[in-house]
């Protein structure tokens, strides 16, 4: 197999005194879906912003397409081909749909940004409907929607998702699932998922973490550890 | 009304309670008065000033409630007055532009002075709406900037006898150096954190002019600052030949100054505004406004927020900067009582109450903040007590400023033509 696109090799993070990631391994090759599940507090999208480099890890690794990122500034490593859709979905709630779009592209406008829109138009039509409609007025679903779609205008290799299903309908997360999977079916985007709907996510993996306590502790296929009993029992009993 | 006895009975209520607080409120402030004597102080009663009062509140408040209830449903009136001046925005911008490129035609010497005094402040509330209105960064201590730029212009007249023309960019330089060197600390700091350092490092500028009399003259400040010329065509009526009158074979006066510095401020504010619309259609402005709605949001956009910040501190700088060497030029004389924090609370007060983003709303609120307390110059000591009481009414009406809708800066490929109340309630 050839090198992975993104390595964490012994990733340790803190909040003052408090540590959030116990030293965290973790792969993500060129092409695959990988999922990262675990309970509230598990230090997921500690792990998520660790890569962006806020929080920085203290100890350990962060390897991109080969070269190490852990000390660069944020912004560097956000222009290296890595894109955020982050927690909470946080659009610029009044700017309008297309400003927040450009605001993904990395400053560019004219022929380029208009060529990734239209991109982003063909995954997510509604957004296109709503070009002109400030982000605050949007729906949930829309605003998650603008959220992948503002953070893939700068075509990246690499897409970082932070929990896209928080507070929506399972319609709309089946909806949004379903585009991730054409987007990485189509053009071979790599995604790291970060997901407490563990079904929905695992179904979609191919290869899935489990985060306990910030530290990972199972590892493996996407259907394989869906069928694991403390699985089961940990993240997806209750429904899903 | 048909709303029938009991809605009356409920508006009788409401107004007496409003009565009895306006009671409570003015029965030492208006039924008292101390009178000097020869014997010291007495206290005289005025139960009639105070009866007034009441009664006044009484009636107004029943006025109101009789006005929200015969207005028809649906049609907030102050909404729809605001939808009306987004809507004419474009046509009161062009209208105000031409009224003040001719003003020196129509207007009389008073009114250019008070010209000149209402854009200085609208280009104060222009530079200062980049960092608040733009760039959502509470900046208490934007009199700082002024106040550099004006000792700098004022120090290297004085010093280095540079002329106006060559000085004012420079003092608008440093006075930009300065906003980096705000920015800086601040960096890390939003809200109100943000705003009371900036407040302190208002005041810290102030104090250094006040201390530093080797360099500022301390409370004396620096005076014959010399006057700006039109191509070293001086304003004064010497007759010699290097004077604009003489050069012009005009006979002299002193409105011929006056004009000279209205056109000068004039241009000046009209650039900030050039400038300011100009980087809202660029990436950098358009990562102001991200940063002002989302800090989080833009870091993990890849935009370099700490660039970001400290140009927004920086231009908004510039711009206080350039207000400051002309104020220095206009006034003659510099000196740290001009630079205290009312300065900077008016300026603010003029960008949030013009609408916080929005140019014409800025100018508007200017014109009327400043124009107004002109106007009203007669009646003294009322002044401040009108100048909170708008600033109250205007925030109960129009809480988001005169001009509150924000226009897209940006279109992806053909831009759509949008109605401006659609934008302004977020329909589209």
């Amino acid at each position: 197999m050839t090198a992975p696109l993104l390595r964490l090799s012994g990733v340790t993070a803190y909040y003052g005194a408090i540590q959030a990631l116990k030293g965290v391994d973790l792969e993500v090759h060129q092409g695959e879906i990988v999922t990262l599940i675990g309970a509230n507090g598990a230090g997921k999208s500690t792990l998520m912003m660790t890569i962006c480099g806020t929080p920085r890890a203290r100890d350990g690794r962060i390897e991109y397409d080969g070269t190490d990122i852990t000390r660069l500034p944020t912004h560097e490593i956000m222009r290296r081909g890595l894109a955020q859709a982050p927690e909470g979905r946080r659009i610029f709630p009044r700017m309008s749909v297309q400003e927040n779009l450009l605001m993904g592209a990395h400053g560019r406008t004219g022929p380029h940004a208009a060529a990734s829109a239209e991109e982003v138009f063909a995954l997510f039509p509604r957004l296109k409907e709503r070009l002109e409609q400030r982000g605050g007025t949007l729906s949930g679903g829309e605003q998650q929607m603008l959220a992948i779609g503002r953070a893939l205008m700068s075509r990246p290799r690499l897409l970082l998702l932070d929990e896209p299903s928080l507070g929506l309908a399972p319609l709309v997360v089946r909806q949004i699932f379903g585009a991730i999977r054409d987007l990485n079916r189509a053009t071979g985007l790599t995604v790291l998922l970060v997901e407490q709907n563990a079904y929905q996510a695992l179904r979609l993996a191919n290869r899935g973490y489990v985060l306990v306590n910030g530290a990972i502790t199972m590892a493996g296929g996407g259907a394989e550890l869906l069928a694991r009993p403390e699985i089961r029992a940990a993240y997806l009993e209750g429904g899903h | 009304m048909t709303a029938g006895a009991p809605a009356l009975r409920t508006a009788l209520r409401d107004a007496a309670l409003s009565a009895l607080v306006a009671f409570g409120l003015f029965v030492a402030l208006i039924g008292l008065k101390l009178v000097p004597t020869d014997q010291g102080m007495t206290l005289q009663t005025r139960p009639w000033a105070l009866a007034a009062i009441v009664v006044a509140v009484f009636v107004g408040r029943l006025a109101l409630l009789g006005w929200r209830a015969w207005r028809p449903p649906g049609t907030a009136a102050p909404g729809r007055i605001a939808e009306g001046l987004t809507h004419a925005g474009r046509l009161v911008g062009p209208v105000f532009l031409l009224a003040a490129l001719t003003l020196p035609l129509y207007g009389g010497r008073y009114m250019i002075d008070v010209g000149i005094l209402v854009l200085t402040y609208v280009m104060l509330g222009w530079g200062l709406n980049i960092v608040v209105g733009l760039a959502g960064l509470l900046d208490l201590g934007y009199v700082a900037f002024y106040a550099v730029g004006a000792y700098s212009y004022a120090l290297m007249a004085a010093t280095f006898h540079l002329g106006f023309w060559t000085a004012l960019p420079i003092a608008g330089l440093l006075a930009a150096c300065w906003g980096v060197m705000l920015g800086f600390p601040v960096l890390r700091l939003r809200g109100d954190y943000l705003a009371i350092v900036t407040l302190a490092f208002g005041e810290i500028i102030r104090v250094v002019l006040i201390n530093w009399t080797t360099l500022t003259g301390g409370p004396n400040g620096i005076s014959d600052i010399p006057r700006p010329t039109l191509f070293g065509l001086r304003f004064v009526g010497s007759g010699d030949p290097d004077t604009f009158a003489s050069f012009f074979h005009l006979e002299y006066s002193v409105t011929q100054r006056f004009v000279f510095l209205y056109y000068v401020i004039l241009a000046l504010a009209l650039l900030t505004n050039w400038v300011s619309l100009r980087l809202r259609r660029l990436p950098l402005g358009r990562a102001w406004e991200a940063l002002r709605e989302d800090e989080i949001a833009c870091r993990a956009l890849g935009i370099n927020v700490t660039i970001t910040k400290l140009t927004a501190f920086a231009m908004g700088a510039l711009f206080g900067g350039l207000a400051g060497a002309f104020f220095a030029t206009r006034q003659g004389f510099v000196s740290p009582e001009s630079f205290t924090f009312i300065e900077s609370a008016l300026v603010l007060s003029i960008v949030v109450l013009g609408g916080l983003g929005s140019q014409l709303g800025v100018a508007l609120a200017a014109l009327v903040m400043i124009g107004g307390s002109e106007l009203f110059r007669d009646f003294d000591e009322y002044r401040m007590l009108i100048f909170g009481l708008a600033l109250v009414i205007m925030m109960v009406l129009r809480p988001r400023g005169l001009i509150a809708g924000r226009t897209p800066s940006v279109a992806l490929g053909k831009r759509r033509e949008i109605a401006a109340e659609l934008v302004a309630q977020g329909r589209g």
